[in-house]
């Protein structure tokens, strides 16, 4: 399973996880996963983007699943969770990931209607991360 | 359909009058009703356009037949919409009571004259409910609701039957060939040919059973011609037209239309090449009174390029998907082909529309006809693949214009390639932000030269580094030194660095120098503590200095960031031509002073100098300032890089091991 966050200012603007049940447990992933990328971006003289951050065995052994991070210019953080047994996803694949979540969002942030702040309701978003999403799974 | 009841709506029972009902089932027919006797929304708002009615009042007669509430035309609120819209055009208010009364049918575009001239039949015959029955129902496949109307008394009646049976067989075959077959006809009957445009819609849409009640009722309203004629002749007389107001696709501007857009773009923009910035544009769009995810959908759907700015062709593409949502159309999920800016029909003019002689040409492609706006150097993959798909965009562009497709609808899409061409210097300052914000997690690379010469600011001072033997090791630094620096200044540098690797280094430097003190080193106070430090990391400065390129003066240690590699750079580099003097200050005090070393920096320079040119020296020596401005800038960077490498390896390193604890236990 895979889940896709941005959060702005610790509060997620959107969330979409592949398999839509225990949603609940990806959540409090996420929110706890938000510490650790702030913990990175005050790292010294880091530079702007962090392309990742990798958690192993965060939890529990059983529940192996990593979590990865990206951190925008604007402090909008993304993070995906990943499954451990989908260990197919590679750096460079997160990577690409991100780089197309920042790509949406700042489409998203161009419109004139957005708000920043407002749950993403972008169909295109949503598009984007869903093609994303069976890509990966 | 039950007609009798469908005229209730919301509770209120509006009677119909035979003809109107006949002529209502026909367009309710017409409309597409699917199995729950909802009409399609896309049939109905182009029956509405056809009313000729304005936007307004059309949205009008949506709401107050109850559509809008209930959010899509059932066979009551279509109806009552019916109503509405004949009152509208007899010029009654838009309101349920208007309705109630006798009125007219309504009017759908191109029937105009007709209906003037069968308005004074109408109570008297049923012609006109025919005719526009007829027109419409020509794609209705009803026969039962027809037939009736076939079988209405009219002047035509036996011919109307008689044609009937030998015009199914004969519409079955395509319709094109039977209206060239009629065309001799068609003309002749210019006053009463005007079909509905839905007519025109039917002959985009042949469907046979459809065909059969049309003919029918074409005879009705005529005079003896045969009804196929008559409908086959409408056709062509729509094609003809030029403005053609409807075609049986919603999503394509018309004339008018897209006069109107040209006004309001001036309105808002008096340049029409020029770009209306997003705020604008949202002011703008929101008086409309769409709902604001409504309007951003829009905004998503039209603004092709993503600069968060409307061109003209975006414009019109936005207000088109606003004007066609407010007459209930539902939005696409993707853009019509036909509405995207880079949507091209050749021939026409860029200016207001003129009557365009050309056809369209439909333009399937997906095409991103502002994307090469976002050609601005960038050196983002994803970006890179939309200047690809504009130049292609382009040539086909060219390829297209030889092929014309028999519709016509006169819409200046050249103007967007053009436009797109001139937003090109526009665009720029438009994208620079988005370009930053796109390219900036592109590089990933964490230091860059500007970094490089943002650290070359930073005023460290580390403390003086320790002396150690330095004779032995200094002698033979100098000794190469010595020797290298005999090539020639300049490239004796450049030497340097690529062979000895070593450079002595002014143990306690002051903060970065400028250029201007790269000079007043003293040679020889650096020498026995750079020396000192130089050997202490010359194993690990070979190695770095492999990696370097000749650019960088290589040598400098990169384990501590201390500036005085930076300085022992720029001292070395000022060794160089003052090889000679330097032995003679080398039993000066190792505190690197500059106003100590400036005098001898100078008597050395003078020394130099002596030898070549005053003015050439000069020169050379201004050149060597700078380079070694540049080197010791690079090799700032070059450290900070290996040390950030360093860090990462063992980051890496420690994640690898955890990893591998991990893994077993994970798997189990």
């Amino acid at each position: 399973f895979l889940i896709c966050v941005a959060i702005r200012a610790n509060y997620p603007l959107y969330i979409r996880s592949v398999p839509t049940q225990g949603e609940l447990k990806f959540h409090y992933t996420v929110h706890t996963s938000l510490d650790v990328v702030e913990e990175k971006i005050s790292g010294v003289g880091k530079a702007l983007a962090d392309q990742r951050e990798l958690y192993l065995g965060l939890l529990y052994p059983t529940e192996d699943y990593k979590v990865y991070g990206y951190v925008t210019n604007s402090k909008v953080k993304f993070v995906i969770v990943v499954d451990s047994s989908n260990t197919s996803l590679r750096d460079n694949e997160i990577r690409s990931m991100f780089r197309k979540l920042h790509n949406s969002f700042t489409d998203v942030m161009c419109n004139p209607f957005y708000n920043p702040g407002d749950p993403i309701q972008s169909k295109a978003f949503d598009s984007i991360v869903s093609t994303m999403m069976v890509q990966a799974c | 359909m039950d007609q009798g009841s469908a005229a209730g709506t919301g509770g209120t029972f509006i009677s119909l009058s035979d003809t109107e009902q006949r002529c209502y089932s026909g367009l309710y027919a017409l409309c597409q009703p699917d199995s729950s006797g909802k009409l399609a929304a896309g049939k109905v708002a182009e029956l509405f356009r056809a009313s000729q009615l304005p936007a307004e009042t059309l949205h009008q007669v949506t709401e107050v037949c109850g559509a809008k509430r209930l959010g899509y035309f059932g066979c009551g609120q279509f109806y009552v919409a019916l109503k509405l819209m004949a009152a509208a055009q007899a010029g009654l208010p838009v309101r349920l009571e208007s309705v109630a009364g006798e009125l007219p049918l309504p009017l759908f575009i191109g029937i105009t004259n007709e209906l003037e001239m069968r308005y004074p039949n109408h109570p008297s015959t049923n012609e006109s409910q025919p005719h526009i029955l007829g027109s419409l129902t020509g794609s209705a496949p009803r026969p039962p609701a027809d037939r009736p109307v076939l079988r209405h008394p009219d002047t035509s009646t036996d011919k109307q039957e008689a044609w009937s049976p030998p015009r199914s067989p004969g519409i079955s075959p395509p319709r094109s060939p039977s209206a060239y077959r009629s065309y001799p006809y068609g003309a002749q009957r210019n006053g009463t040919d005007t079909l509905l445009a839905y007519d025109g819609k039917v002959a985009g849409c042949p469907s046979v059973p459809q065909e059969n009640s049309s003919p029918s009722h074409y005879s009705l309203k005529l005079q003896p011609e045969q009804p196929v004629i008559t409908r086959v002749a409408s056709v062509e007389r729509l094609v003809e037209r030029a403005e053609m107001d409807y075609s049986d696709d919603p999503w394509r501007i018309t004339e008018e239309q897209h006069e109107y857009y040209t006004n309001q773009f001036r309105s808002l923009q008096p340049d029409l090449s020029a770009l209306i910035m997003g705020t604008v544009a949202k002011n703008f769009f929101t008086k409309s009174k769409l709902p604001i995810p409504e309007l951003s959908h829009i905004w998503e759907l039209s603004d092709v390029d993503k600069d968060g700015a409307l061109t003209f062709p975006e414009f019109c593409t936005a207000f088109h998907l606003i004007v066609a949502r407010k007459n209930g159309y539902t939005l696409p999920e993707t853009l019509p082909a036909t509405l995207r800016p880079g949507f091209v029909e050749p021939g026409v003019v860029p200016a207001p529309p003129s009557e365009a002689t050309e056809p369209l040409i439909v333009f399937d492609d997906n095409m991103m006809p502002g994307a090469n706006q976002l050609e601005m150097g960038s050196v983002d993959l994803q970006m890179t693949s939309r200047p690809g798909v504009t130049s292609k965009q382009d040539t086909r562009d060219e390829s297209r214009k030889p092929e014309f497709s028999p519709k016509r609808i006169p819409d200046p899409h050249e103007k967007p390639i053009q436009h797109v061409s001139t937003l090109k210097p526009d665009s720029p300052q438009e994208l620079d932000a988005n370009m930053k914000s796109r390219t900036r997690p592109r590089s990933y690379s964490s230091t860059s030269i500007d970094d490089a010469m943002k650290k070359v600011e930073e005023p460290p001072t580390p403390p003086p580094r320790p002396q150690k033997t330095h004779s032995r090791a200094s002698s033979l630094d100098l000794n190469k030194l010595f020797q290298q620096s005999a090539q020639g200044s300049r490239p004796s540098q450049h030497s340097l660095s690529a062979k000895s690797g070593w450079l002595p280094r002014p143990p306690a430097l002051p903060p970065r120098p400028p250029a201007t003190q790269i000079f007043s080193f003293l040679p020889g106070s650096e020498k026995s503590s750079q020396k000192a430090v130089q050997q202490a990391n010359f194993a690990d400065f070979s190695k770095f200095r492999e990696e370097q390129e000749s650019s960088v003066r290589g040598g400098l240690s990169t384990e501590d960031l201390a500036p005085p590699k930076l300085d022992s750079t720029l001292r070395h580099q000022g060794h160089a031509p003052q090889k000679p003097v330097r032995r003679k200050l080398h039993p000066e005090s190792q505190s690197a002073t500059p106003p100590s070393a400036a005098p001898y920096s100078a008597a050395t320079l003078t020394k130099s100098t002596q030898r070549p040119p005053p003015k050439q020296k000069r020169e050379i020596q201004m050149a060597i300032r700078k380079n070694r401005e540049t080197n010791a800038v690079l090799t700032r960077l070059n450290s900070e890089l290996q040390q950030q490498l360093k860090v990462v390896h063992r980051e890496r390193v420690t994640l690898e091991s955890q990893l591998e604890l991990l893994r077993p236990v994970a798997s189990t």
